[in-house]
Protein backbone atom coordinates (compact mmCIF):
# COMPACT_ATOMS: atom_id res chain seq x y z
CA UNK A 1 0.00 0.00 0.00
CA UNK A 2 2.44 2.60 -1.19
CA UNK A 3 4.27 4.19 -3.99
CA UNK A 4 7.96 4.06 -4.56
CA UNK A 5 10.49 6.49 -5.91
CA UNK A 6 12.07 5.01 -9.04
CA UNK A 7 14.19 8.09 -9.61
CA UNK A 8 14.38 11.06 -7.26
CA UNK A 9 13.93 14.65 -8.41
CA UNK A 10 16.06 17.69 -7.62
CA UNK A 11 14.42 18.21 -4.24
CA UNK A 12 11.33 16.22 -3.27
CA UNK A 13 10.30 16.67 0.34
CA UNK A 14 7.31 15.95 2.50
CA UNK A 15 5.66 19.19 3.62
CA UNK A 16 2.48 20.38 5.24
CA UNK A 17 1.26 23.78 6.38
CA UNK A 18 4.25 24.22 8.68
CA UNK A 19 5.59 23.42 12.11
CA UNK A 20 4.24 26.26 14.18
CA UNK A 21 4.85 26.81 17.88
CA UNK A 22 8.57 26.03 18.22
CA UNK A 23 10.16 29.34 17.29
CA UNK A 24 11.25 29.79 20.86
CA UNK A 25 13.64 26.82 20.55
CA UNK A 26 14.86 28.01 17.16
CA UNK A 27 12.85 25.56 15.08
CA UNK A 28 11.42 27.30 12.03
CA UNK A 29 7.98 26.60 10.59
CA UNK A 30 9.19 25.26 7.23
CA UNK A 31 6.21 23.80 5.39
CA UNK A 32 5.09 24.18 1.79
CA UNK A 33 6.47 27.19 -0.08
CA UNK A 34 3.11 27.52 -1.86
CA UNK A 35 0.70 26.87 0.99
CA UNK A 36 -2.34 27.45 -1.20
CA UNK A 37 -1.34 24.78 -3.73
CA UNK A 38 -0.62 22.34 -0.89
CA UNK A 39 -4.03 22.98 0.68
CA UNK A 40 -5.88 22.56 -2.61
CA UNK A 41 -3.98 19.35 -3.46
CA UNK A 42 -5.35 17.85 -0.27
CA UNK A 43 -8.89 19.16 -0.58
CA UNK A 44 -9.24 17.87 -4.16
CA UNK A 45 -8.72 14.28 -3.01
CA UNK A 46 -10.96 14.61 0.02
CA UNK A 47 -8.22 15.10 2.63
CA UNK A 48 -7.97 17.57 5.44
CA UNK A 49 -5.83 20.51 4.34
CA UNK A 50 -3.24 19.68 7.01
CA UNK A 51 -2.30 16.29 5.51
CA UNK A 52 1.23 15.80 4.23
CA UNK A 53 1.95 16.43 0.54
CA UNK A 54 5.12 16.02 -1.51
CA UNK A 55 6.71 19.24 -2.70
CA UNK A 56 8.44 18.66 -6.01
CA UNK A 57 11.04 20.83 -7.75
CA UNK A 58 12.12 20.49 -11.36
CA UNK A 59 13.51 18.07 -12.52
CA UNK A 60 10.83 16.02 -10.77
CA UNK A 61 10.89 12.40 -9.63
CA UNK A 62 9.58 9.24 -11.24
CA UNK A 63 7.09 7.50 -9.02
CA UNK A 64 5.64 4.00 -9.30
CA UNK A 65 2.13 3.51 -7.89
CA UNK A 66 1.88 0.12 -6.26
CA UNK A 67 -1.89 0.35 -5.84
CA UNK A 68 -4.86 2.13 -7.38
CA UNK A 69 -5.15 5.51 -5.81
CA UNK A 70 -6.59 8.98 -6.13
CA UNK A 71 -4.05 11.78 -6.52
CA UNK A 72 -3.96 15.49 -7.28
CA UNK A 73 -1.12 17.62 -8.57
CA UNK A 74 -1.22 21.37 -7.99
CA UNK A 75 1.16 24.30 -8.25
CA UNK A 76 3.84 24.50 -10.94
CA UNK A 77 3.34 22.98 -14.36
CA UNK A 78 5.98 20.30 -14.90
CA UNK A 79 3.66 18.59 -17.46
CA UNK A 80 2.93 15.50 -15.33
CA UNK A 81 2.30 12.23 -17.15
CA UNK A 82 1.07 8.76 -16.22
CA UNK A 83 2.80 6.19 -18.43
CA UNK A 84 3.67 9.03 -20.81
CA UNK A 85 0.11 10.31 -21.13
CA UNK A 86 -0.36 13.85 -19.85
CA UNK A 87 -2.66 14.24 -16.86
CA UNK A 88 -4.38 17.46 -15.76
CA UNK A 89 -3.30 19.52 -12.78
CA UNK A 90 -5.60 21.07 -10.16
CA UNK A 91 -7.96 18.15 -10.70
CA UNK A 92 -8.31 14.76 -8.97
CA UNK A 93 -7.06 11.79 -10.97
CA UNK A 94 -7.53 8.09 -10.24
CA UNK A 95 -4.36 6.25 -11.23
CA UNK A 96 -4.06 2.54 -11.88
CA UNK A 97 -1.75 0.25 -10.01
CA UNK A 98 1.71 -0.25 -11.60
CA UNK A 99 1.68 3.00 -13.56
CA UNK A 100 4.48 5.55 -13.44
CA UNK A 101 4.15 9.27 -12.74
CA UNK A 102 6.75 11.38 -14.46
CA UNK A 103 7.40 15.11 -14.93
CA UNK A 104 9.12 15.39 -18.33
CA UNK A 105 9.25 19.14 -18.91
CA UNK A 106 9.19 22.44 -17.12
CA UNK A 107 6.43 24.66 -18.46
CA UNK A 108 6.00 27.14 -15.66
CA UNK A 109 6.37 27.62 -11.93
CA UNK A 110 8.69 26.83 -9.06
CA UNK A 111 7.30 23.77 -7.31
CA UNK A 112 4.33 21.45 -7.51
CA UNK A 113 2.50 19.38 -4.91
CA UNK A 114 1.38 15.77 -4.99
CA UNK A 115 -1.35 14.58 -2.66
CA UNK A 116 -2.85 11.10 -2.30
CA UNK A 117 -6.29 10.28 -0.99
CA UNK A 118 -6.07 9.41 2.71
CA UNK A 119 -2.65 11.02 3.01
CA UNK A 120 0.83 9.59 3.43
CA UNK A 121 1.27 7.44 6.50
CA UNK A 122 4.09 9.19 8.37
CA UNK A 123 4.92 10.17 11.90
CA UNK A 124 4.77 13.81 12.87
CA UNK A 125 7.79 15.51 14.40
CA UNK A 126 6.96 18.44 16.70
CA UNK A 127 3.38 18.36 15.54
CA UNK A 128 4.10 18.57 11.81
CA UNK A 129 4.93 16.36 8.83
CA UNK A 130 7.19 18.98 7.24
CA UNK A 131 10.76 17.96 6.49
CA UNK A 132 13.37 19.98 8.37
CA UNK A 133 16.51 19.17 6.40
CA UNK A 134 18.75 21.12 8.76
CA UNK A 135 17.65 19.21 11.83
CA UNK A 136 17.30 15.98 9.82
CA UNK A 137 13.86 15.46 11.26
CA UNK A 138 10.22 15.37 10.18
CA UNK A 139 8.93 14.25 6.79
CA UNK A 140 10.34 10.97 5.50
CA UNK A 141 13.34 10.13 7.74
CA UNK A 142 14.21 13.84 7.88
CA UNK A 143 15.56 13.72 4.32
CA UNK A 144 14.63 14.56 0.76
CA UNK A 145 13.10 11.55 -1.00
CA UNK A 146 15.59 9.27 -2.68
CA UNK A 147 15.65 6.25 -4.95
CA UNK A 148 13.88 3.25 -3.52
CA UNK A 149 11.93 5.13 -0.84
CA UNK A 150 8.52 3.56 -0.31
CA UNK A 151 5.85 5.87 0.98
CA UNK A 152 2.95 4.12 2.64
CA UNK A 153 -0.54 5.64 2.43
CA UNK A 154 -3.08 5.79 5.17
CA UNK A 155 -5.81 3.16 4.85
CA UNK A 156 -8.61 4.24 2.60
CA UNK A 157 -12.01 2.76 2.10
CA UNK A 158 -12.74 3.80 -1.48
CA UNK A 159 -12.62 1.14 -4.17
CA UNK A 160 -10.85 3.10 -6.90
CA UNK A 161 -10.71 0.29 -9.45
CA UNK A 162 -14.42 0.84 -10.03
CA UNK A 163 -13.68 4.34 -11.30
CA UNK A 164 -11.15 3.18 -13.90
CA UNK A 165 -12.44 2.35 -17.36
CA UNK A 166 -11.13 -0.76 -19.10
CA UNK A 167 -7.50 -0.51 -20.08
CA UNK A 168 -7.14 3.14 -19.11
CA UNK A 169 -4.18 4.00 -16.92
CA UNK A 170 -5.97 6.85 -15.23
CA UNK A 171 -9.32 8.54 -14.97
CA UNK A 172 -9.78 12.25 -14.38
CA UNK A 173 -12.61 13.12 -12.03
CA UNK A 174 -14.87 15.92 -13.18
CA UNK A 175 -14.10 18.73 -10.78
CA UNK A 176 -11.33 21.26 -10.83
CA UNK A 177 -10.23 24.47 -9.16
CA UNK A 178 -10.08 27.83 -10.83
CA UNK A 179 -6.81 29.34 -9.67
CA UNK A 180 -6.77 32.35 -11.94
CA UNK A 181 -7.36 34.86 -9.17
CA UNK A 182 -4.66 33.51 -6.89
CA UNK A 183 -1.83 33.62 -9.41
CA UNK A 184 -2.87 36.57 -11.60
CA UNK A 185 -0.28 39.28 -12.19
CA UNK A 186 2.41 36.81 -11.14
CA UNK A 187 5.20 39.38 -10.95
CA UNK A 188 3.35 41.91 -8.82
CA UNK A 189 4.06 41.18 -5.20
CA UNK A 190 2.06 43.08 -2.57
CA UNK A 191 3.88 44.26 0.53
CA UNK A 192 3.31 46.04 3.81
CA UNK A 193 6.03 48.43 5.04
CA UNK A 194 8.39 46.93 7.60
CA UNK A 195 9.70 48.40 10.83
CA UNK A 196 12.70 50.07 9.13
CA UNK A 197 10.86 51.19 5.98
CA UNK A 198 10.92 54.78 7.21
CA UNK A 199 14.71 54.61 7.61
CA UNK A 200 15.17 54.22 3.84
CA UNK A 201 16.30 57.30 1.96
CA UNK A 202 13.54 58.82 -0.21
CA UNK A 203 15.39 57.72 -3.33
CA UNK A 204 15.57 54.15 -2.03
CA UNK A 205 11.86 54.14 -1.19
CA UNK A 206 11.14 55.18 -4.75
CA UNK A 207 13.59 52.62 -6.06
CA UNK A 208 11.87 49.88 -4.08
CA UNK A 209 8.45 50.89 -5.38
CA UNK A 210 9.39 51.49 -8.98
CA UNK A 211 12.23 49.18 -9.93
CA UNK A 212 12.11 45.54 -10.87
CA UNK A 213 14.08 43.05 -8.83
CA UNK A 214 15.59 39.90 -10.23
CA UNK A 215 15.38 36.63 -8.30
CA UNK A 216 18.99 35.51 -8.07
CA UNK A 217 19.85 31.88 -9.00
CA UNK A 218 21.17 31.26 -5.48
CA UNK A 219 17.60 31.59 -4.13
CA UNK A 220 16.12 28.58 -2.39
CA UNK A 221 13.56 27.49 0.21
CA UNK A 222 15.35 29.60 2.83
CA UNK A 223 15.23 32.87 0.97
CA UNK A 224 15.09 34.67 -2.36
CA UNK A 225 18.12 36.84 -2.97
CA UNK A 226 17.03 39.82 -5.03
CA UNK A 227 19.22 41.73 -7.43
CA UNK A 228 18.42 45.34 -8.20
CA UNK A 229 19.84 48.82 -7.80
CA UNK A 230 21.17 48.94 -4.22
CA UNK A 231 19.06 50.62 -1.55
CA UNK A 232 20.41 52.78 1.24
CA UNK A 233 19.26 53.77 4.69
CA UNK A 234 19.01 57.44 5.47
CA UNK A 235 19.46 56.77 9.12
CA UNK A 236 21.81 54.06 10.37
CA UNK A 237 19.88 51.41 12.29
CA UNK A 238 21.12 48.25 13.87
CA UNK A 239 18.21 46.15 15.03
CA UNK A 240 19.16 43.56 17.67
CA UNK A 241 18.04 40.07 16.64
CA UNK A 242 14.32 39.52 16.76
CA UNK A 243 11.77 37.21 15.17
CA UNK A 244 11.37 37.29 11.39
CA UNK A 245 8.70 35.71 9.24
CA UNK A 246 7.99 34.06 5.89
CA UNK A 247 7.87 37.05 3.55
CA UNK A 248 10.07 39.44 5.55
CA UNK A 249 12.19 41.55 3.18
CA UNK A 250 15.56 42.35 4.74
CA UNK A 251 18.13 44.88 3.60
CA UNK A 252 21.63 43.37 3.56
CA UNK A 253 24.76 45.46 4.20
CA UNK A 254 25.47 45.31 0.43
CA UNK A 255 22.27 47.28 -0.28
CA UNK A 256 20.63 44.21 -1.81
CA UNK A 257 17.46 42.57 -0.54
CA UNK A 258 16.54 39.09 0.60
CA UNK A 259 12.98 37.81 0.97
CA UNK A 260 12.77 35.17 3.68
CA UNK A 261 10.91 32.07 2.50
CA UNK A 262 9.51 28.94 4.18
CA UNK A 263 12.81 27.61 5.57
CA UNK A 264 13.96 30.99 6.93
CA UNK A 265 15.79 31.07 10.24
CA UNK A 266 13.64 32.09 13.21
CA UNK A 267 15.40 35.35 14.08
CA UNK A 268 17.40 37.96 12.26
CA UNK A 269 19.03 41.34 12.72
CA UNK A 270 18.98 43.00 9.30
CA UNK A 271 16.68 45.98 8.76
CA UNK A 272 13.15 44.89 7.89
CA UNK A 273 12.17 46.99 4.90
CA UNK A 274 8.94 45.24 4.00
CA UNK A 275 6.81 42.14 4.37
CA UNK A 276 5.26 40.33 1.42
CA UNK A 277 1.54 39.99 2.09
CA UNK A 278 0.73 36.41 3.02
CA UNK A 279 -1.84 36.08 0.22
CA UNK A 280 0.89 36.75 -2.36
CA UNK A 281 3.42 34.23 -1.03
CA UNK A 282 2.01 31.48 -3.31
CA UNK A 283 2.72 33.69 -6.35
CA UNK A 284 6.23 34.35 -5.12
CA UNK A 285 6.79 30.64 -4.44
CA UNK A 286 5.95 29.90 -8.08
CA UNK A 287 8.49 32.35 -9.51
CA UNK A 288 11.82 30.98 -10.64
CA UNK A 289 15.41 32.18 -10.52
CA UNK A 290 15.91 34.99 -13.07
CA UNK A 291 12.22 35.96 -12.94
CA UNK A 292 11.65 39.56 -11.95
CA UNK A 293 9.26 40.96 -9.39
CA UNK A 294 7.80 44.35 -8.72
CA UNK A 295 6.66 45.35 -5.26
CA UNK A 296 3.22 46.95 -4.81
CA UNK A 297 2.28 48.78 -1.65
CA UNK A 298 -0.86 47.35 -0.09
CA UNK A 299 -2.76 48.24 3.04
CA UNK A 300 -3.11 46.01 6.05
CA UNK A 301 -6.89 45.67 5.86
CA UNK A 302 -6.72 44.65 2.21
CA UNK A 303 -4.01 42.05 2.93
CA UNK A 304 -6.18 40.55 5.68
CA UNK A 305 -9.29 40.61 3.53
CA UNK A 306 -7.52 38.58 0.85
CA UNK A 307 -6.69 35.93 3.45
CA UNK A 308 -10.21 35.82 4.83
CA UNK A 309 -11.87 35.43 1.44
CA UNK A 310 -9.34 32.80 0.43
CA UNK A 311 -10.06 30.83 3.61
CA UNK A 312 -13.79 31.01 2.91
CA UNK A 313 -13.24 29.74 -0.62
CA UNK A 314 -11.18 26.86 0.70
CA UNK A 315 -14.00 25.90 3.08
CA UNK A 316 -16.44 25.81 0.17
CA UNK A 317 -13.97 23.83 -1.94
CA UNK A 318 -13.54 21.30 0.84
CA UNK A 319 -17.28 20.75 1.20
CA UNK A 320 -17.91 20.40 -2.51
CA UNK A 321 -14.98 18.04 -3.06
CA UNK A 322 -16.23 15.79 -0.30
CA UNK A 323 -19.77 15.86 -1.71
CA UNK A 324 -18.56 15.01 -5.22
CA UNK A 325 -16.35 12.24 -3.93
CA UNK A 326 -19.18 10.71 -1.94
CA UNK A 327 -21.46 10.79 -4.98
CA UNK A 328 -18.83 9.11 -7.16
CA UNK A 329 -18.25 6.18 -4.90
CA UNK A 330 -21.68 5.53 -3.43
CA UNK B 1 23.04 48.29 33.03
CA UNK B 2 20.03 50.21 31.81
CA UNK B 3 16.86 50.00 33.85
CA UNK B 4 13.66 49.03 32.17
CA UNK B 5 12.20 52.03 30.47
CA UNK B 6 8.46 52.40 30.59
CA UNK B 7 8.21 52.81 26.87
CA UNK B 8 7.63 50.13 24.33
CA UNK B 9 6.43 50.00 20.77
CA UNK B 10 4.11 47.62 19.01
CA UNK B 11 4.27 47.18 15.26
CA UNK B 12 3.12 44.74 12.58
CA UNK B 13 5.56 42.21 11.14
CA UNK B 14 3.51 41.86 7.97
CA UNK B 15 -0.13 40.72 8.05
CA UNK B 16 0.46 37.54 10.08
CA UNK B 17 2.66 38.61 12.99
CA UNK B 18 2.91 41.45 15.49
CA UNK B 19 5.89 42.49 17.61
CA UNK B 20 6.25 44.31 20.90
CA UNK B 21 9.68 45.87 21.17
CA UNK B 22 10.92 46.99 24.58
CA UNK B 23 13.80 49.09 23.36
CA UNK B 24 16.00 47.32 20.80
CA UNK B 25 18.79 46.55 23.24
CA UNK B 26 20.78 43.70 24.75
CA UNK B 27 20.51 43.82 28.51
CA UNK B 28 19.29 41.54 31.21
CA UNK B 29 16.39 43.65 32.43
CA UNK B 30 14.72 44.02 29.05
CA UNK B 31 15.33 40.35 28.36
CA UNK B 32 13.68 39.30 31.63
CA UNK B 33 10.66 41.41 30.76
CA UNK B 34 10.54 39.91 27.24
CA UNK B 35 10.53 36.40 28.64
CA UNK B 36 7.80 37.35 31.12
CA UNK B 37 5.66 38.74 28.29
CA UNK B 38 6.33 35.61 26.26
CA UNK B 39 5.22 33.38 29.13
CA UNK B 40 2.12 35.50 29.76
CA UNK B 41 1.10 35.22 26.11
CA UNK B 42 2.02 31.54 25.84
CA UNK B 43 -0.37 30.82 28.71
CA UNK B 44 -3.27 32.52 26.90
CA UNK B 45 -3.89 30.71 23.59
CA UNK B 46 -6.54 31.94 21.17
CA UNK B 47 -7.91 30.49 17.91
CA UNK B 48 -5.54 31.27 15.05
CA UNK B 49 -2.44 31.74 17.20
CA UNK B 50 0.53 30.01 15.61
CA UNK B 51 3.53 30.90 17.77
CA UNK B 52 5.00 33.26 20.35
CA UNK B 53 8.72 33.99 20.00
CA UNK B 54 10.85 35.95 22.47
CA UNK B 55 14.13 37.54 21.42
CA UNK B 56 16.64 39.91 23.12
CA UNK B 57 14.18 42.68 23.87
CA UNK B 58 11.07 41.80 21.90
CA UNK B 59 8.26 39.31 21.63
CA UNK B 60 6.48 38.38 18.41
CA UNK B 61 3.11 36.67 18.07
CA UNK B 62 2.49 34.78 14.83
CA UNK B 63 -1.12 34.22 13.82
CA UNK B 64 -3.43 33.11 11.05
CA UNK B 65 -5.41 36.28 10.36
CA UNK B 66 -8.22 34.45 8.55
CA UNK B 67 -8.54 31.97 11.42
CA UNK B 68 -8.84 34.82 13.91
CA UNK B 69 -11.43 36.68 11.85
CA UNK B 70 -13.52 33.60 11.15
CA UNK B 71 -13.45 32.62 14.83
CA UNK B 72 -14.96 36.03 15.58
CA UNK B 73 -12.38 36.78 18.27
CA UNK B 74 -11.51 40.30 17.30
CA UNK B 75 -14.99 41.65 16.69
CA UNK B 76 -15.49 45.01 15.01
CA UNK B 77 -12.15 46.46 16.14
CA UNK B 78 -10.28 44.21 13.72
CA UNK B 79 -7.57 41.63 14.21
CA UNK B 80 -4.59 43.95 14.47
CA UNK B 81 -6.13 46.27 17.07
CA UNK B 82 -7.24 43.31 19.11
CA UNK B 83 -3.71 41.88 19.10
CA UNK B 84 -2.26 45.27 19.92
CA UNK B 85 -4.53 45.37 22.96
CA UNK B 86 -3.43 41.89 23.97
CA UNK B 87 0.26 42.85 23.82
CA UNK B 88 -0.38 46.03 25.79
CA UNK B 89 -2.11 43.97 28.47
CA UNK B 90 0.79 41.51 28.46
CA UNK B 91 3.20 44.40 29.08
CA UNK B 92 1.08 45.85 31.87
CA UNK B 93 0.39 42.58 33.65
CA UNK B 94 3.94 41.27 33.69
CA UNK B 95 5.38 42.95 36.70
CA UNK B 96 9.11 43.11 36.99
CA UNK B 97 10.45 43.16 40.52
CA UNK B 98 11.50 46.62 41.71
CA UNK B 99 15.17 45.82 41.32
CA UNK B 100 14.49 44.32 37.91
CA UNK B 101 15.67 40.94 39.11
CA UNK B 102 14.11 37.65 38.09
CA UNK B 103 11.76 36.08 40.63
CA UNK B 104 13.34 32.64 40.36
CA UNK B 105 16.99 31.61 40.45
CA UNK B 106 18.04 30.84 36.88
CA UNK B 107 19.03 27.30 36.01
CA UNK B 108 22.83 26.92 35.77
CA UNK B 109 24.14 24.68 33.00
CA UNK B 110 27.81 23.67 32.71
CA UNK B 111 29.03 23.09 29.15
CA UNK B 112 32.34 21.23 28.76
CA UNK B 113 34.38 22.68 25.90
CA UNK B 114 37.61 21.54 24.30
CA UNK B 115 39.63 24.61 23.27
CA UNK B 116 42.45 22.62 21.65
CA UNK B 117 43.73 21.81 18.15
CA UNK B 118 41.14 20.85 15.57
CA UNK B 119 38.33 21.72 17.98
CA UNK B 120 39.40 25.37 18.05
CA UNK B 121 40.06 26.34 14.41
CA UNK B 122 39.92 30.11 14.99
CA UNK B 123 41.51 30.37 18.45
CA UNK B 124 44.95 31.43 17.22
CA UNK B 125 43.52 34.06 14.87
CA UNK B 126 41.28 35.51 17.60
CA UNK B 127 44.22 35.64 20.00
CA UNK B 128 46.42 37.36 17.43
CA UNK B 129 43.76 39.93 16.57
CA UNK B 130 43.09 40.74 20.23
CA UNK B 131 46.74 40.82 21.25
CA UNK B 132 46.22 37.95 23.71
CA UNK B 133 47.66 34.49 24.06
CA UNK B 134 45.32 31.57 23.23
CA UNK B 135 45.41 30.64 26.94
CA UNK B 136 44.24 34.13 27.86
CA UNK B 137 41.35 33.91 25.39
CA UNK B 138 40.28 30.59 26.92
CA UNK B 139 40.73 32.01 30.41
CA UNK B 140 38.48 34.96 29.65
CA UNK B 141 35.88 32.79 27.95
CA UNK B 142 35.66 30.27 30.80
CA UNK B 143 35.64 32.99 33.47
CA UNK B 144 32.27 34.31 32.34
CA UNK B 145 28.79 33.43 33.54
CA UNK B 146 26.54 33.84 30.55
CA UNK B 147 22.86 34.45 30.26
CA UNK B 148 20.90 32.69 27.50
CA UNK B 149 19.18 35.73 26.03
CA UNK B 150 17.37 33.85 23.33
CA UNK B 151 17.33 30.76 21.15
CA UNK B 152 17.31 31.48 17.43
CA UNK B 153 19.09 31.22 14.09
CA UNK B 154 19.29 27.40 14.21
CA UNK B 155 17.33 24.84 16.22
CA UNK B 156 18.64 25.13 19.79
CA UNK B 157 21.27 27.84 19.07
CA UNK B 158 21.72 29.92 22.27
CA UNK B 159 22.66 33.59 22.10
CA UNK B 160 24.82 34.05 25.21
CA UNK B 161 26.07 37.27 26.73
CA UNK B 162 27.78 39.28 27.64
CA UNK B 163 31.27 38.49 26.53
CA UNK B 164 34.30 40.09 28.16
CA UNK B 165 35.16 43.36 26.35
CA UNK B 166 38.61 42.07 25.64
CA UNK B 167 37.15 39.37 23.35
CA UNK B 168 34.92 41.74 21.36
CA UNK B 169 35.63 40.91 17.71
CA UNK B 170 33.57 41.62 14.57
CA UNK B 171 32.05 38.71 12.67
CA UNK B 172 34.06 37.00 9.95
CA UNK B 173 33.70 38.72 6.59
CA UNK B 174 32.48 35.47 5.02
CA UNK B 175 30.63 32.62 6.76
CA UNK B 176 32.57 29.36 7.02
CA UNK B 177 31.46 25.83 7.75
CA UNK B 178 31.07 25.14 11.46
CA UNK B 179 30.85 21.65 12.95
CA UNK B 180 28.06 20.81 15.37
CA UNK B 181 29.12 21.76 18.89
CA UNK B 182 31.29 24.65 17.68
CA UNK B 183 31.57 27.39 20.33
CA UNK B 184 31.80 30.79 18.66
CA UNK B 185 32.25 34.42 19.58
CA UNK B 186 31.21 37.60 17.75
CA UNK B 187 30.71 41.10 19.07
CA UNK B 188 29.77 40.89 22.72
CA UNK B 189 28.13 37.52 22.22
CA UNK B 190 29.08 33.88 22.42
CA UNK B 191 27.06 30.94 21.17
CA UNK B 192 27.09 27.25 20.36
CA UNK B 193 26.26 25.75 16.95
CA UNK B 194 23.93 22.80 17.61
CA UNK B 195 24.19 21.50 14.03
CA UNK B 196 26.70 21.60 11.19
CA UNK B 197 26.07 24.95 9.55
CA UNK B 198 27.66 27.87 7.79
CA UNK B 199 28.47 30.50 10.42
CA UNK B 200 30.16 33.87 10.71
CA UNK B 201 31.31 33.58 14.34
CA UNK B 202 34.91 32.75 15.35
CA UNK B 203 35.12 29.16 16.58
CA UNK B 204 37.34 28.94 19.64
CA UNK B 205 36.28 25.52 20.91
CA UNK B 206 33.85 22.65 20.59
CA UNK B 207 31.55 20.92 23.05
CA UNK B 208 30.70 17.22 22.90
CA UNK B 209 27.32 18.04 24.48
CA UNK B 210 24.35 17.83 22.20
CA UNK B 211 22.52 21.16 22.16
CA UNK B 212 19.66 19.91 20.03
CA UNK B 213 18.32 16.36 19.90
CA UNK B 214 15.42 15.97 17.49
CA UNK B 215 14.38 12.68 19.12
CA UNK B 216 14.15 14.06 22.65
CA UNK B 217 10.87 15.10 24.22
CA UNK B 218 12.22 18.62 24.64
CA UNK B 219 14.79 18.84 21.85
CA UNK B 220 16.65 21.99 22.91
CA UNK B 221 19.05 21.69 25.85
CA UNK B 222 18.94 25.37 26.74
CA UNK B 223 16.19 27.92 27.02
CA UNK B 224 16.06 31.67 27.33
CA UNK B 225 16.83 32.74 30.89
CA UNK B 226 19.27 29.89 31.69
CA UNK B 227 22.82 30.61 32.89
CA UNK B 228 25.74 28.94 31.17
CA UNK B 229 29.31 28.32 32.29
CA UNK B 230 32.02 26.86 30.03
CA UNK B 231 34.43 24.30 31.48
CA UNK B 232 37.66 23.64 29.59
CA UNK B 233 38.29 19.93 28.92
CA UNK B 234 41.26 18.23 27.22
CA UNK B 235 40.81 16.61 23.82
CA UNK B 236 40.86 13.11 25.41
CA UNK B 237 37.96 14.27 27.54
CA UNK B 238 36.08 15.43 24.46
CA UNK B 239 36.28 12.00 22.89
CA UNK B 240 35.23 10.29 26.12
CA UNK B 241 31.98 12.19 26.42
CA UNK B 242 30.03 10.35 23.79
CA UNK B 243 27.48 12.18 21.74
CA UNK B 244 24.94 9.49 22.44
CA UNK B 245 24.99 10.03 26.19
CA UNK B 246 25.65 13.67 26.20
CA UNK B 247 22.39 15.03 27.54
CA UNK B 248 23.34 16.74 30.76
CA UNK B 249 21.66 15.63 33.94
CA UNK B 250 20.10 18.82 35.15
Amino acid sequence: MAFSIIKPGLLDTIQDLGRHGFGNIGVNPGGAMDVYAAQVANLLVGNDQHEAVIEIHFPGPQILFEQNTLIAITGANFSPTINDEEIPRWQPVVVRKNTVLHFPSLVQGGRCYLSVHGGYCLKKWLNSYSTNLKAGAGGFAGLALKKGDELPFNENTIYFAGLLKNESNFETLPWRVNTEKIYQYPHEIGFLPGREWECLSPASKNGFLENNFLIHPSSDRMGYQLKGSPLALERHVEPVSSAVSFGTVQLLPSGQLIVLMADHQTTGGYPRIAHVVTAHLPKLAQLRPCDTIQFKLMDHAMAEQLLVSRQKELHILQRSCLDHLNEMVC
Amino acid sequence: MARLSSSYSIFPLGDSAITIDLGNCIDEYHNIKSIAIHDWLAARPFPGRLDVVAAYSSVTVFYDAAGLVLAGIAGPMGVYSWLEGLLRRAWEETAVLPAGLPAAEPRMVDIPVCYEGEYAPDLERVAAQKGLSPEEVVGLHTAGRYRVYMIGFLPGFPYLGRLDNRLDIPRKPQPETVRAGGVGIAGMQTGIYPLDSPGGWWIIGRTPVRLFDACAGSPALLKAGDQVRFLAIPSEGFREISFANSSLNL
